[in-house]
């Protein structure tokens, strides 16, 4: 949390509306806001009673929360014995006692697998947490220390908003109090009607996203063994009164893994992302939440309703889903004229190195890196995204300091932090560039590892206006090196994974390189001397990659965001690296661009020809078994989804593709 | 707040400098950039017909005697905008290992099994104009269907005829 901030508090009216905010991991303000609500719903007034002093934790993905690593700290506050609303805190556990350790189980099926449940607990009285629930609480997690010292965080920040609420009454007295909180919530409401008419073109926006979960092969559980897909369609209609509706019917199905996600979670995501991009300023509440209408459909892997359900990565799906919400409302700035507002997607805060080991002391230590906090963000309309810089989740996006890293991952170096080309999505305005970071296992008796990435597909759909997505992930690690022995000898030790096409860690390291293009690993072990890539993703681009000033791509290469072949096979942009920099070619880069056109005109089809062909595809079944699972489940869980896909394909209404 | 056409001009190239793109960003809207962005883009356009809303940087919704179409700057069109342009574009698919190892590394892009890249240029021009990543058989999306007649007569208060 100190190092990059992974905390957020708000205020609360009594029926559970967020009034203000603090900055950090603002996404659980709205999940907080639907577990206040859940206890609302159950009577908890009555049982177990609401009352001065009190204090409730939850972490229950299924009814408030995205997974059950964040922990919600929550008092009601009273004032001369009348209860004026709630103040909440949470802060991300390292470990939650999951199956494995880390904050982002992989290898998950179930709920019983997630973790220690705080289910709406009341777990305080009298401005104290009970020692029966601190005792049961450090006794579920891998990392005692770490959840007493983010209790105490959460609940000195709880009781802070409730001080400052008691001075505004004091200063301003307790009617102006509760109006301004009336007020405020609905303000931000107004704002937000009156930010869509101001900003945006009444219409449907259309787009769809994607994940994988590679799961055969690696599962541990029988259910598991299963290649799984994800869609998201996503449909924003604006309607003629700005009045605005996210839908995700046709969204496929929840499985055996932990990337379902609760309706809570999509929730507090729709309101992350509106706090963005359309309400950055002003009264950031649960007011624009309030406007805008959602539909997550049920059953569905964004809405399973179904607690059985393992929920502890959620994120692995909802990150992607909601890059198309970014894409949609660009299209609309784009009309109005806003350049200055678009932004085409963000890169995936994905491959967070987990797990945890022994130091050669005897001493455990967790593995719960979040530097993933620092992606590319896509291509704006007038510049390119940010470098290393973004995160869907927290607006202050911060990669953290490898030196504290390594405090809390103590059998876990690093051995370089730097740029990866090649990760930018390509474009006009390219997006911004994601990072590798390479590790080496040291002074561990013993240690597992695992992570998760996209692998196979691009995880948020493409880029805007002609802009290409960034790169996928993919897993590359290896074990039983000469690490050791090159240091000894004084010699340069590997950096990372520059350009895949010559391998630095092919490079004298020895041992056995482990390479796949899936992101997703299962838990595994590693000794002293292994050797571990992360790679953190870059944004999608904007528009003609052949339109991008030659001068900029000379510049992206001296800067090590693309390589030079890049620079030419993708930008049509010829380049020498000379004594004194990189300089791009004019005269040789016009004829290559024309030449890539040209190639551009003498293999693309007409549209029909296309139609037909992936028409073929679809109606012989011709797809890979993830695909037709993926389309089964939308199919299945939507009639309208599914008439609108046999429409399109002009294929009987009782289509159906077989497992 | 107003905006000088230079100034918005040099925002629409991308050549603005940071400093005045963040104080646009920071500051609040100019209620009248709509019309001057039109005026911009209209001037930077061959064509005559008047452009009704831009769509993408080469693509606009124009009125050609008593229709509304979608029109590539190039001078290509689209027809009527309440259909899908794509369905009148030139079609690439990266579907192979081939096509997809032009653009990335075979370890940072996808398994075509699972999903394609497809890219949509203009007939006229060949721009690039959009691209989709999308497993193989989804249907083409329809980006964006703006509902021109609210939008000029309810929310800017202008005639779209």
């Amino acid at each position: 949390m100190r190092n990059i901030g992974e905390l957020c508090f708000a205020f609360y009216t009594p029926e559970g509306d967020s009034v203000a905010v603090s900055t950090g991991i603002i996404t659980h303000v709205h999940t907080m806001s639907e577990a206040i609500k859940f206890m609302i719903r159950q009577g908890y007034e009555d049982d177990p009673g609401i009352s001065e002093g009190d204090i409730f934790c939850n972490n229950d993905p299924d009814l408030g929360n995205v997974h059950t690593t964040d922990v919600h700290t929550m008092i009601p506050i009273f004032w001369e014995g009348q209860m004026l609303g709630w103040a909440g805190g949470v802060a991300h556990q390292v470990d939650i006692g999951a199956s494995t350790p880390g904050h982002d189980p992989v290898a998950t099926a179930n709920r019983f697998e997630d973790g220690f449940y705080v289910t709406a607990e009341k777990i305080g009285e009298h401005h104290e947490v009970r020692k029966d629930f601190k005792i049961r609480a450090q006794r579920s997690v891998r990392t005692p220390l770490y959840w007493d010292l983010d209790e105490k965080c959460r609940i000195a920040g709880i009781y802070m908003v409730r001080d400052a609420v008691y001075r505004i009454i004091r200063e301003e007295g307790l009617e102006y109090f509760q109006t301004f909180m009336r007020e405020a919530v609905e303000e931000g409401r107004q704002i937000f009607m009156a930010r869509i008419r101001e900003r945006l073109v009444p219409g449907i926006y259309r787009t769809a996203s994607f994940m994988d979960a590679p799961y055969k092969g690696k599962a541990w559980h029988p259910e598991q063994n299963h290649d799984f897909m994800m869609h998201a369609p996503m449909t924003i209609t604006i309607g003629p009164d700005g009045s605005f509706a996210l839908d995700m019917d046709g969204a496929s199905g929840p499985g055996p893994f932990p990337f379902n996600a609760s309706e809570g979670s999509m929730q507090g995501a729709l309101w992350v992302q509106i706090t963005q991009t359309l309400i950055y300023d002003g009264k950031v509440n649960d007011g624009s939440y309030l406007a805008a209408q959602h539909h997550f459909p049920q059953g569905s892997w964004c809405n399973p309703g179904n607690s059985l359900l393992a929920y502890g990565t959620p994120w692995a799906y909802l990150i992607p889903a909601f890059t198309g919400m970014f894409r949609l409302l660009s299209r609309g700035y784009f009309s109005r004229g806003y350049r200055e507002e678009i932004v085409s997607g963000y890169g995936f805060t994905g491959d967070p190195t987990q797990g945890g080991g022994v130091l050669a002391n005897g001493t455990y230590f967790p593995v719960s890196n979040f530097e993933l906090c620092a992606v590319g963000l896509g291509a704006r309309g007038t510049m390119d995204g940010l470098d290393a810089a973004y995160a869907m989740w927290n607006p202050e996006a911060d990669m953290g300091d490898a030196e504290v890293w390594e405090t809390i991952e103590s059998g876990l170096l690093y051995l370089s932090r730097r740029f990866k080309p090649d990760t930018a999505g390509y474009g006009r305005f390219r997006g911004g560039s994601g990072w590798e970071s390479l590790r080496l296992v040291h002074g561990v008796q013993e240690l597992q590892l695992y992570s998760w990435r996209e692998g196979r597909v691009f995880h948020g759909g493409a880029g805007l206006f002609g802009g290409y997505p960034g790169a996928t992930g993919y897993r590359l690690f290896v074990k039983d090196t000469k690490f050791y022995d090159m240091v000894a000898d004084r010699l340069p030790y590997p950096l990372g994974d520059r350009n895949p096409a010559q391998r630095e860690l092919d490079n004298g390291l020895g041992g056995t390189m482990h390479l796949s293009r899936d992101g997703l690993i299962l838990p595994q072990p590693f000794q002293n001397g292994d050797v571990w890539l992360s790679l953190f993703s870059g944004g999608p681009g904007y528009g003609d990659p052949l339109e991008r000033p030659i001068d900029e791509v000379a510049r992206d290469v001296e800067g090590d965001i693309y390589l030079p072949e890049t620079a030419k096979s993708v930008f049509g942009v010829i380049i020498d690296e000379e004594p004194d920099g990189v300089k791009a070619d004019p005269v040789r880069t016009e004829q290559y661009r024309a030449a890539l056109i040209a190639d551009r005109r003498a293999r693309s089809v007409s549209y029909q020809e296309f139609w037909q062909e992936e028409r073929t595809k679809v109606s012989q079944g011709n797809l890979a078994e993830p695909v037709r699972r993926m389309y089964r489940e939308s199919m299945q869980l939507s009639p309208a989804w599914s008439a609108e896909f046999c429409r399109f394909w002009n294929l009987p209404v009782d289509f159906q593709f077989q497992p | 707040m107003k905006y000088d056409e230079k100034t918005l001009s040099a925002l629409i190239s991308g050549q603005l400098p940071w400093a005045e793109t963040k104080e646009i960003m920071s500051g609040g809207k100019d209620p009248d950039r709509f019309r001057m962005v039109l005026e911009i883009v209209q001037s930077m356009v061959s064509f005559t017909e008047r452009i009704l809303l831009p769509l993408g940087p080469h693509l606009y919704i124009v009125q050609k005697g008593t229709d509304r179409i979608v029109k590539c700057d190039c001078g290509y069109e689209f027809g009527d905008y309440r259909t899908n342009w794509k369905f009148m574009s030139r079609v690439f698919v990266r579907n192979s290992q081939e096509s997809l190892q032009e653009l990335y590394h075979p370890d940072q892009g996808v398994d075509p099994d699972w999903m394609e890249l497809r890219e949509f240029y203009c007939p006229g021009c060949f721009h690039l104009l959009e691209t989709e990543a999308v497993p193989p058989g989804y249907p083409v999306m329809f980006d964006f269907q703006p509902d021109l007649e609210t939008f000029y007569r309810d929310w800017l208060q202008q005639p779209l005829e």
